[in-house]
């Protein structure tokens, strides 16, 4: 995978996919059910909904900026799309509309105030999360709601690959990634954004509108969160208020894992792919071994250092 | 210096104004650019010479006065407008991203799409187009650069100046304007950058350069341009005046009309 | 949730004094709630059984809460605010049984009365009285039901617990072996039992989603579980999902605690098997009344008083005592 012209020392892009090898490979010797099909294609199941989450997080993180909301307003997604479909009795595909119509709003308005308002974006979206939060509970009463029509839940269904189960909504996740990756590499939209990234006064100087790429960047992601949002009714078969309150960090967490520097302009989308997977296998393999959960997440506080001083080491050897 | 008969004015201004609040940063300023020159712009702090600039570049709208273009006058809203009528700034801090490559920042915000159905509707960039007609700017300007994918940051501070610069000369249709482009460089580097500027101006295109640096003026313009208290104290003809002599006149301890006359250019 | 706290307690604390200044105008007792989180249909339930027995008795509700289970400080914020405030009387359901008691030392000092809800304090006199479900009960009563359902067939058990280090966690798992008949830890114990029964432990963090991954990933370890031992009822759902999409639901037996409306309703159609119900809005109804008592004839409430569980099965088997799930969505708390 190495040729990406931001990096020309192979360490920092290659680096995820080693960690996710090598977690493969203890975890394959720990027990004999974890390299099956079926197991496989489990966690790429479990983590769709973070998965595509962290494709919005990856463009904003590209610019320099950063999403704490994108969690809540997956949840607020979910809450809507649930609720219209089956209190208001719309139509699934109108619900559908609707709940990503709602994130997608929220990303307008982080994109805004990012833009016309010229807050940080970490400010703002600190601010959009409690509000997306509130939302969320109060329509919903804080009660789950079940009994959603098939339509709704579709993309939860699978398919057979010899003996894995592979959920339609692990396809359209990684459908998804290989949009983002063609756009973010061929087009010139997305080598604006990594330009924006690595210097946004540059950008301006050269013509380049920077306010809407940024802008432009924020509704992307939501638009993505939405999408988030039906995968997530679609795995869990209801809509949990409560949902999305630790994927806020877990998308963080994988896009820096996948390489992808938090200072804007560097990093491979795909690098987040493999950032969610990596969190997936130990969870899965922490399971399969019977290891308490507190250690999962004594692993990915270490690797997230460990994939940021890659990083930083990497790009110091360059000079 | 060129010597021509009657000189070919390619941009000019006259009787420009801005004021800031209360200060006057441009009081009735004059300028001429001719072509195939480098023509200096210098001056102490506050004399006026980045608001000039700027004025130029589209920065910003003076108050008073036209600028003209090959004899036509023009009105720059954005640094865009004057992009667009083939003037191009080199700026001071370069305006280069340095993670990506040569070959990305000399075609930043012009990049060529791919013909046909690639390009117009999956607009997908034609990296490799970009590639070949970077090499051959940078060989054209005889930029020393091997490989046009490697990312600028990994370039010395001549070479990024280098990168600028030719991005600069290759779009530039009229004018190319640098700021202080040998600041913050060392001596070899420094000349190197000198000799680009040259060759920018032996392809046709003058150059308005402002900068800090006598002895790298005094080496390269044709005229020099001196901006003293919001106006033009005179245009010098580096040839036929000393060092010491303009530094006098920029501070204003000389005025121009106790210069020889073979002193103006 | 990451709102500023001191901004949160300011905004807090002016909400209650007026609310208490008013009801000081009235005369009215003023009685303060602290429930572990705003969001947990549980506490939910909670608040709105104290309300209404607080307006049945004439007395005004302060009500606040953590920011998180577990977040002490957030709790102790609220009931400083509350006492601030003109509350006389503290119902608390501590999120740190141990870290909460300088802070309701404090407050007795003062002369309130503080009354533990749900679960005790940490020694559990520390406060005047505890108005509680025993969560030990809970899981001993679903542990019974399990044996007898799964009359004599070898038990292989996935255990979806809530976190480690969970008292309540650890009282119902425990409580759930030993009703099973397999080696417990006792109600005090804050560790989880585990014998060769149990094929896969994992948490759920009480969550569907998290509940659905953990079985997933243990039905990878345990192909043939029959029994799942689940900490609440969306943990139970999410196991259920899990189940269902291998194709393996009907042959496994999922029992749960909590007694929500609906975790009956899925009692009911086949999902859970039985579930141990709790009374929340019992356990607020009896501290709001202790706190008007208090305020009318300075007597405090005092002792340990079990509001119950009520073992709710869709089946029942024999030699153990059920109630049937129309019972159980008459008592059940949540949307019904």
């Amino acid at each position: 995978m190495a040729k990406s012209p931001t990096h020309h020392i192979p360490w920092g892009a290659l680096g995820p996919w080693l960690a996710l090898l090598g977690a493969c490979i203890f975890f394959a010797t720990q027990s004999d059910r974890f390299l099956t099909g079926g197991n496989l294609s489990l966690i790429l199941q479990q983590v769709m909904v973070v998965g595509v989450i962290a494709i919005g997080q990856t463009l904003i993180i590209l610019t320099a900026g950063i999403d704490l909301s994108c969690g809540m307003v997956m949840a607020l997604g979910s809450i809507i799309m649930s609720k219209f479909a089956t209190e208001l009795g719309l139509p699934v595909p109108v619900a559908i509309l609707c709940g990503i119509g709602v994130t997608t709003l929220f990303g307008l308005l982080n994109g805004l105030l990012v833009t016309r308002i010229k807050l940080p974006p970490f400010i703002v979206t600190l601010g959009t999360l409690n509000i997306a939060f509130a939302i969320t509970q109060l329509y919903s009463s804080s009660q789950t709601i079940t009994d959603l029509p098939a339509g709704l839940t579709g993309l939860g269904t699978t398919f057979a690959i010899g003996n894995a189960e592979v959920a339609w909504g692990s396809v359209l996740m990684v459908a998804l990634y290989a949009l983002a990756w063609f756009v973010l590499r061929e087009t010139g939209a997305g080598r604006h954004i990594y330009a924006v990234g690595n210097n946004a006064e540059a950008t301006r100087l050269v013509g380049i509108p920077t306010q809407r790429v940024l802008l432009g960047v924020y509704v992307a992601a939501g638009v993505l969160y939405g999408i988030a949002s039906l995968l997530s009714v679609a795995r869990t078969g209801v809509g949990d208020p409560n949902a999305g309150q630790t994927e806020n960090l877990d998308a963080i967490t994988a896009v820096v894992l996948g390489g992808t520097s938090l200072f804007g302009g560097r990093g491979v989308v795909l690098g987040s792919l493999i950032g969610v997977l990596i969190v997936g296998v130990f969870r899965n393999g922490l399971t399969l071994m019977g290891v308490s959960s507190i250690y999962q997440v004594l692993v990915t506080g270490v690797l997230v250092i460990l994939a940021v001083a890659a990083d930083q080491l990497s790009r110091r050897g360059a000079r | 210096m060129n010597v021509v008969a009657n000189p070919k004015i390619v941009m000019q201004a006259k009787g420009l104004v801005k004021r800031y609040g209360h200060v006057t940063a441009l009081d009735g300023v004059d300028f001429e650019l001719r072509e195939g020159e480098i023509l200096a712009v210098i001056g102490d702090n506050g004399a006026g010479k980045s608001s000039l600039i700027k004025a130029l570049s589209g920065a910003t709208i003076p108050d008073e006065g036209e600028i003209l273009l090959d004899g036509a006058p023009v009105h720059f809203r954005n640094p865009l407008d004057a992009r667009r009528a083939g003037i191009e700034t080199v700026y001071q801090d370069l305006a280069v991203a340095p993670a990506m490559t040569i070959y990305e920042n000399l075609f930043l915000g012009r990049e060529l799409r791919r013909p046909g159905f690639l390009g117009s509707v999956l607009r997908m960039l034609d990296k490799k187009k970009m590639l070949v007609e970077s090499m051959a700017r940078m060989q054209d300007l005889k930029v020393g650069i091997q490989s046009m994918t490697q990312a600028v940051e990994t370039l010395s501070g001549g070479q990024r100046q280098c990168v600028a610069v030719a991005r600069s000369a290759a779009f530039a249709r009229h004018v190319v304007i640098m700021d202080e482009p040998t600041a913050a460089l060392g001596v070899k580097e420094g000349n190197m950058v000198l000799e680009l500027i040259r060759r920018v101006r032996d392809r046709g295109l003058p150059v308005v350069l402002i900068s800090h640096n006598m002895p790298h003026v005094f080496e390269v313009a044709d005229r020099i341009h001196v901006a003293r208290l919001g106006k033009r104290a005179a245009v010098l003809n580096p040839k036929k005046i000393s060092m010491s002599d303009t530094v006098a006149v920029m501070t204003g301890a000389m005025t121009a009309d106790q210069l020889p006359a073979e002193a103006h250019a | 949730m990451f709102s500023s706290r001191s901004r949160r307690s300011t905004l807090a604390l002016a909400a209650l004094s007026l609310a208490a200044s008013t009801a000081f105008a009235a005369g009215e007792p003023v009685i303060g709630l602290v429930t572990k989180t705003e969001t947990n249909p549980f506490f939910v339930k909670m608040k709105e059984g104290a309300q209404e027995e607080a307006k049945k008795l004439g007395a005004k509700l302060l009500s606040g809460a953590g920011k998180a289970d577990g977040d002490n400080a957030g709790q102790i914020t609220a009931m400083e605010n509350m006492i601030a405030a003109g509350a006389k009387t503290i119902l608390i359901t501590p999120s740190d049984a141990k870290a909460i008691v300088p802070a309701i030392k404090k407050a007795r000092d003062k002369g309130i009365m503080v009354i533990a809800l749900d679960s005790p304090a940490d020694p559990p006199d520390a406060t005047d009285a505890l108005f509680a479900t025993n969560n030990y009960t809970a899981g001993v009563l679903i542990g019974e039901y399990a044996k007898a359902a799964m009359a004599g067939k070898t038990p292989k058990i996935v255990a979806l617990d809530l976190l480690p280090g969970h008292p309540v966690g650890a009282q119902r798992h425990n409580g759930f072996m030993k009703g099973f008949g397999l080696a417990a830890n006792d109600a005090k114990s804050n560790e989880l039992s585990k014998t060769p029964e149990i094929a896969c432990m994992a948490d759920s963090f009480g969550d569907q989603a998290k509940a659905q991954t953990a079985m997933e990933n243990c039905l990878q370890k345990a192909p043939d579980v029959n029994l799942v031992y689940t900490i609440n009822e969306p943990a139970a759902a999410g196991a259920y999902n899990a189940l269902k999409r291998a194709g393996k639901e009907k042959g496994v037996l999922i029992v749960s605690v909590d007694g929500g409306c609906q975790g009956i309703k899925d009692t009911a159609a086949g999902v859970i098997a039985a579930t141990s119900q709790q009374y929340p809005l019992k356990m607020a109804a009896m501290g709001v009344a202790a706190g008007v008592e208090f305020a009318k004839t300075g007597k405090k409430a005092s002792g340990y008083v079990d509001t119950g569980v009520t073992l709710i099965a869709g089946k029942s088997v024999p030699g153990v005592d059920s109630k049937d799930t129309k019972t159980g969505a008459e008592l059940c708390w949540g949307k019904k």
